[in-house]
């Protein structure tokens, strides 16, 4: 349970560790592209600590690396080409960023640093809190910067059906540099100082 | 005369008007950690130009003389990854053996660059989206490179004044690291494409 939870807070892969941080400022405009980016890493964190878990005696230590790198490569191809089939207009807002997993810190991070050690069942524990606790950081910074910088929050948008809440007055008047990338690393900053001060009030 | 309009447009936007860092988010994990103090912080600004140009070249070459002709455009994430780690594997060797000096100042920054998302992004963005021709490819990669350079080299300064500046507790380190560069990043959105327009016409 402890391996499970640990991604959550304590070592919150955004928050406490600041990895994974280039789509984590970047697809953070709007709710729904957070949810959608979250979901994205959680499938190919998951799949790939399984699968170097699984591997783990069989990988030669000199060329860990390019091995961990293509079984990582393969299922975000396989993301990417899941999206685009049955979630078009998410794969165009997340545009290059959905390849740009790939080279997601924490993906390559907790494969070294957990699933190479680790027994598959403890490495998809592991997998899927740090993909929780990137996603819920994720959604963090969206709410902030939706909420801000355009007055709205969208939870679910494909084609036609789209589910959004419209926030009076806000909407009609946002603080529009928040949805602009200098207002993700204002944003950003503060999450971090917020962060900081409580995981130090904790000890 | 276009020919040049469209070399100035190139650099002006990849410098500026969309800055890796500033506008695009990409390289954000170095630009955080190595801009402590100057020299690293340029070490890594070159370390990373020179890797983003031969990237973007031999994906390039890769993507459209090999993939699209065999149909199979949906490998590039492996290929590309694939290509960039050797490359910087590459240049590792290389640096090492011709010039000592170098290969120390840049120390653990270089095999890190495999996964700056720069390097592998700027590739993708100009092979894959924008297509852009071969020259025009690797003139925007050098530019997103120089760009890099300079944002991680304003950074840095900034940083090295924030050290001796009072800083409110909770903010301390990487919080008003973050802040700074929003506050440039909004600097930043001075250049725009409109400013372009006036320039090249």
């Amino acid at each position: 349970m402890k391996v499970f939870t640990k991604g959550l807070f304590k070592e919150n892969p955004v928050f406490a560790i600041a990895l994974g941080l280039c789509p984590a400022l970047a697809v953070t405009s709007m709710v729904w592209n957070a949810i959608g980016m979250g979901f994205g890493v959680i499938f190919v964190l998951v799949c790939s600590n399984l699968m170097i878990s699984l591997l783990r005696n069989f990988i030669p230590d000199e060329v860990h690396i390019p091995a961990y790198i293509v079984v990582i490569a393969s299922f975000v191809t396989i993301v990417e080409l899941l999206m685009k089939a049955y979630l078009p207009s998410l794969a165009a807002s997340l545009g290059i960023f959905i390849p740009l997993i790939v080279v997601n810190c924490v993906i390559l991070g907790r494969a070294e640093a957990f699933a190479s050690k680790n027994t598959p069942l403890d490495s998809v524990l592991d997998g899927l809190g740090m993909g929780i606790g990137f996603t819920l950081a994720l959604i963090a910074i969206a709410l902030v910067r939706e909420v801000l910088g355009s007055g709205q929050i969208t939870l679910f948008e494909q084609g036609a059906s789209l589910i959004r809440i419209k926030l009076g007055p806000l909407s009609d008047n946002p603080i529009r540099v928040f949805a602009f990338p200098a207002g993700a690393l204002i944003v950003m900053g503060y999450f971090k100082a917020l962060f900081e001060t409580i995981s130090k009030r904790r000890k | 005369m276009e020919v040049i309009s469209d070399i100035i447009g190139i650099v002006f936007t990849y410098v500026l008007v969309s800055n890796v860092i500033l506008t695009q988010f990409l390289g954000l994990c170095p630009f955080i950690g190595v801009s402590k103090n100057t020299e690293s912080a340029v070490g890594m600004g070159f370390a990373v130009t020179f890797v983003i140009t031969l990237a973007t070249l031999f994906t390039w070459m890769l993507y459209n003389w090999l993939l699209v002709p065999a149909g199979l455009e949906y490998l590039k994430v492996i290929s590309f990854i694939l290509v960039i780690a050797s490359l910087v594997q590459f240049v590792e060797m290389f640096v090492k053996k011709n010039s000592p000096s170098l290969y120390k100042a840049l120390g653990i920054y270089l095999p890190l660059i495999t996964t700056n998302c720069a390097v592998m992004g700027i590739a993708l963005l100009v092979v894959e989206v924008e297509k852009l021709s071969l020259f025009n490819s690797v003139l925007a990669g050098f530019s997103a490179g120089i760009g890099f350079l300079v944002a991680i080299l304003l950074m840095s300064a900034i940083r090295e004044q924030l050290e001796i500046e009072w800083v409110p507790k909770g903010l301390k380190g990487t919080p008003i690291a973050f802040i700074s560069a929003g506050l440039m990043a909004m600097a930043f959105m001075a250049f725009d494409k409109a400013l372009l327009m006036n320039l090249v016409g």
